[in-house]
């Protein structure tokens, strides 16, 4: 109301006082703030291996959150990543075992993963189906290839040659390779995101397609390419998974997209389309993996942590709507 | 003053946070009565209407019905009072029928807990025939926003309220749906109904209402007889400053240069438009009248790419243009600015800044497809400043602005683009008095520098006062093109409804081949 008789001046707002009304700002500190109760409440919170395994459990779901996020503010939604981060690991796999080079035979696992993307991407785009749904029946459909390539049993791949698992097992000047590939995604996507204009593009059709439309932007393109994007960082993600673990079973992964998901929304990204940053994400599953250790580390059941999980994503998005009503009045 | 006010509200305070919405506010509603109240957008009308709805709670003062002081906490209590409140915002389920969306709040209070659709379809059909001619087993969603706005009116006389408000209920509706609203409005004060009429369009409140309230900036400034003000009173009073005149001076004779910026053949879409030729010339304001669903916007779509047009040639300074998409019309030069200023002109949740460059990313993105920033800023900076959009920093979202700042965002990104021809449909609906003439006046600015400039429109002052040049379209094709000397209400309403005495059209054909 009172803005109408706001006069139109620029402040320039201090950099610093930007950070501190920052929703970043808020899971950072909360983020401490669990850190800090967790380190009086158990010895091996603090320590330096405590803090490496953490980073390195959320290291690769970090780069499925980054396509989801993304897709998250061009208005869709993924519930297939689960399933597309295991078939790129069990696709993988067993051409590995096949007898395929395993660069080669990732290149091919993350290059089928963006295939199932421009899959659901058709259906979205050109069918005209949401995302919602589209990707409930890819997550399905992808889910049963999985149990067909494998016949259901796990692959071992404990013949990968060294310099493949150096990549998900192996340190750079004592830092997980795993971790280095977790960074340069982060920093490259949060950079495209802010400055490219490809991905301005994303933001304009998520926050209202039919302006993007009015205003020259191919917004059936933009949502196709995020769709890809999604699903193959989710490729990607697998791969990496695989060089970790050496092995390739074909029920990983089953629930991920909902600690994904969750990941996202609590870093700030809008299920309504228009809003997001890969920061907020990344702080969101960081918060969601220092919950799930500190819970290991109080010897909290297992069947507890998916409750307490779920009523910390509820808390963190009523805050936060609770917070964006009372500016938007 | 002998009768008891069926609703009065006493020193009424409302803030959010810091901000003062309204000041120990009074007002009073007489039995019978329509009563306009008046005010910028901002002034706190839609406030207190809230209140009175319900919808809000007052921090102090008290609201009185009937002398007895009451609490409406709310809407469903406000509903029990008779209090009957239509939005200006449309809130519909667009895919119910129409029938169940007017009965939506009367089947909430009716305790059977089946549902009669005979009945309701009967009833619904027999509250919507003294509107309009909808037929109430469509689904809203396949209506047209005037249609929709009928909708919202009619869900309201359902209910049996004593108190009627009407917020801004004109702003999508032709002038032959307005008219027949007014009837309405009329038969309910016959049956001793009091109507609250909020409206910018002092035409309507004159012909309409006995008494008038103006609010400013929160405050109750006046409440006066009708007949003892006249509109100019009653707007100098709004905006607290004298308003000499209300539109800008229009096209000196001697400018009138005949150059067409813009030439039009023949279009037709082989369904909503057929053969619409005109040309807009050099530095002149074409207006375009016409009734709701005549095809107005079909016309401007077609011409922009954004509609498939059959046949038809669209020219810029005589020379052919392909426009098969909305892209091409953007670079050839012309732009759209739609209608719907919040469903598809501007990004609500997107900063100004962010909004203003999208038209002109590829001006601003670097060679390794990166955004220049700054640029950006610049660009963002110049325009608002050159419109005079009023706001906190480029840097905030536009939902923070008021209406008619937010239209001038919508129209800053149409002109980051540098166009040729702008084609504004509907550019100051639901704008408050002050921002208008300020639109208007930067229109004619911007026709005076060249750009050719469309004006669809729906009122008819605003095509009156501020175009140089009117076409007024019936059913697709245009009935009739009036120029300065030849316009008046009467004119284009004829022309637009079709009673013509024939001669008339004739005229109107040759003056638009000409």
């Amino acid at each position: 109301m009172a803005v109408d008789t706001m006069v139109a001046t620029e402040r320039a707002v201090p950099a610093w006082k930007r950070i501190g009304t920052m929703r970043e700002a808020g899971l950072i500190a909360i983020i401490l703030a669990l850190g800090l109760v967790m380190s009086f409440a158990s010895p091996h919170f603090l320590t330096f291996g405590n803090m490496r395994a953490m980073l390195m459990s959320f290291s690769v779901e970090g780069i499925v959150v980054v396509g989801m996020t993304i897709l998250l503010i061009v208005g869709g939604i993924d519930l297939a990543v689960g399933s597309v981060v295991c078939f790129a690991m069990v696709l993988a796999g067993s051409l590995f075992l096949a007898g395929v080079d395993p660069w080669t035979a990732s290149l091919v696992g993350i290059l089928a993963s963006s295939m199932i993307g421009m899959i659901m991407g058709f259906f979205v785009t050109v069918v005209g189906l949401n995302h919602f749904i589209t990707s409930l029946a890819a997550m399905v459909i992808v889910r049963g290839l999985c149990l067909v390539i494998t016949k259901g049993t796990p692959l071992s791949l404990f013949t990968l040659p060294a310099s493949f698992k150096a990549v998900g097992q192996g340190t750079f000047h004592g830092v997980p390779y795993v971790i280095l590939i977790f960074v340069a995604v982060v920093i490259l996507f949060d950079f495209l995101l802010r400055r490219a204009t490809a991905f301005r593009k994303v933001f304009y059709t998520g926050s209202n397609e039919k302006a993007a439309l009015y205003s020259g932007i191919k917004t059936k393109q933009v949502k196709f390419w995020v769709t890809v994007l999604c699903s193959t960082l989710a490729g990607v993600a697998g791969v990496v998974y695989m060089s970790r673990f050496g092995a390739a079973t074909p029920t990983f992964g089953v629930g991920m997209e909902l600690n994904i998901i969750a990941a996202a929304v609590i870093g700030g990204a809008s299920l309504n389309g228009g809003s997001g940053t890969i920061l907020g994400a990344i702080l969101g599953i960081a918060l969601l993996s220092v919950v799930t250790s500190s819970l290991i580390l109080l010897d909290v059941s297992v069947y507890w942590q998916d409750m307490i999980k779920g009523c910390i994503l509820l808390a963190a998005v009523s805050i936060d709507h609770l917070l964006h009503k009372r500016k938007a009045v | 003053m002998t009768a008891q006010p069926v609703l009065e509200v006493r020193r009424v305070t409302k803030h959010f946070g810091a901000v003062k919405a309204l000041t120990e506010v009074n007002f009073q509603l007489e039995r019978g009565e329509i009563h306009a109240l008046c005010g910028e957008n901002g002034a706190g009308k839609s406030t207190l209407m809230n209140i009175i709805a319900g919808v809000l709670q007052p921090n102090e003062g008290e609201i009185l019905v009937d002398g007895a002081p009451v609490k409406i906490g709310s809407p469903a209590i406000a509903q029990t009072l008779g209090i009957g409140l239509v939005h200006q915002e449309i809130a519909l389920c667009p895919d119910a029928t129409v029938a169940e969306n007017m009965f939506m709040a009367a089947t909430n209070r009716r305790r059977s807990p089946l549902m009669n659709y005979g009945a309701l379809e009967r009833e619904a059909q027999g509250v919507m025939n003294r509107l309009a001619p909808i037929d109430v087993r469509r689904k809203v969603a396949d209506l047209g926003i005037s249609s929709q706005q009928l909708v919202e009116i009619a869900k309201a006389l359902t209910l049996d309220c004593r108190v009627l408000i009407l917020d801004e209920p004109t702003a999508a509706l032709t002038e032959a749906e307005a008219q027949a609203l007014f009837g309405i409005v009329r038969d309910l004060k016959a049956a001793g109904i009091s109507i609250i009429y909020i409206s910018h369009r002092m035409a309507e409140i004159f012909s309409l209402c006995d008494r008038v309230t103006v609010f400013r900036d929160g405050r109750h400034v006046v409440t006066e007889k009708i007949a003892d003000v006249t509109p100019d009173d009653v707007v100098r009073r709004m905006v607290g400053r004298e308003i000499s005149q209300l539109y800008p001076p229009k096209q000196a004779p001697e400018a009138r240069s005949g150059e067409p910026i813009l030439s039009v053949r023949n279009l037709s879409d082989g369904d909503r438009i057929d053969s619409v030729s005109f040309d807009l010339k050099r530095g002149e304001i074409l207006g375009i009248g016409g009734l709701i669903g005549s095809g107005r916007t079909e016309i401007a779509e077609a011409i922009c790419g954004l509609r498939a047009k059959s046949t038809g040639e669209v020219a810029l300074r005589g020379k052919p243009q392909r426009i098969a998409n909305y892209r091409d019309a953007v670079n050839a030069g012309i732009v759209y600015l739609s209608e719907d200023r919040k469903g598809s002109g501007v990004f609500i949740d997107l900063s100004i800044a962010q909004n203003i460059s999208v038209l002109d990313l590829k001006t601003l993105t670097g060679p390794l497809g990166l955004l220049n920033s700054r640029a950006e800023a610049d660009l963002a900076r110049e325009f608002v400043r050159r419109l005079g959009v009023r706001m906190g920093g480029i840097d905030m979202p536009v939902s923070s602005l008021s209406g008619g700042n937010q239209q001038k965002v919508a129209i800053a990104k149409q002109l980051a683009v540098r166009p040729q021809v702008i084609l504004m449909d509907e550019p100051t609906r639901g704008i408050d008095v002050g921002a208008k003439s300020e639109i208007h006046r930067l229109l004619r600015e911007l026709a005076e520098t060249g750009i050719g400039i469309v004006v669809i429109s729906s009122e008819l002052p605003e095509l009156l006062g501020l175009c140089d040049r009117v076409l007024v379209i019936r059913e697709g094709t245009i009935a009739g093109a009036l120029d300065d000397t030849e316009m008046s209400e009467e004119a284009v309403i004829r022309l637009a409804s079709g009673v013509t005495p024939t001669d008339r059209i004739a005229a109107g054909r040759a003056a638009n081949v000409a």
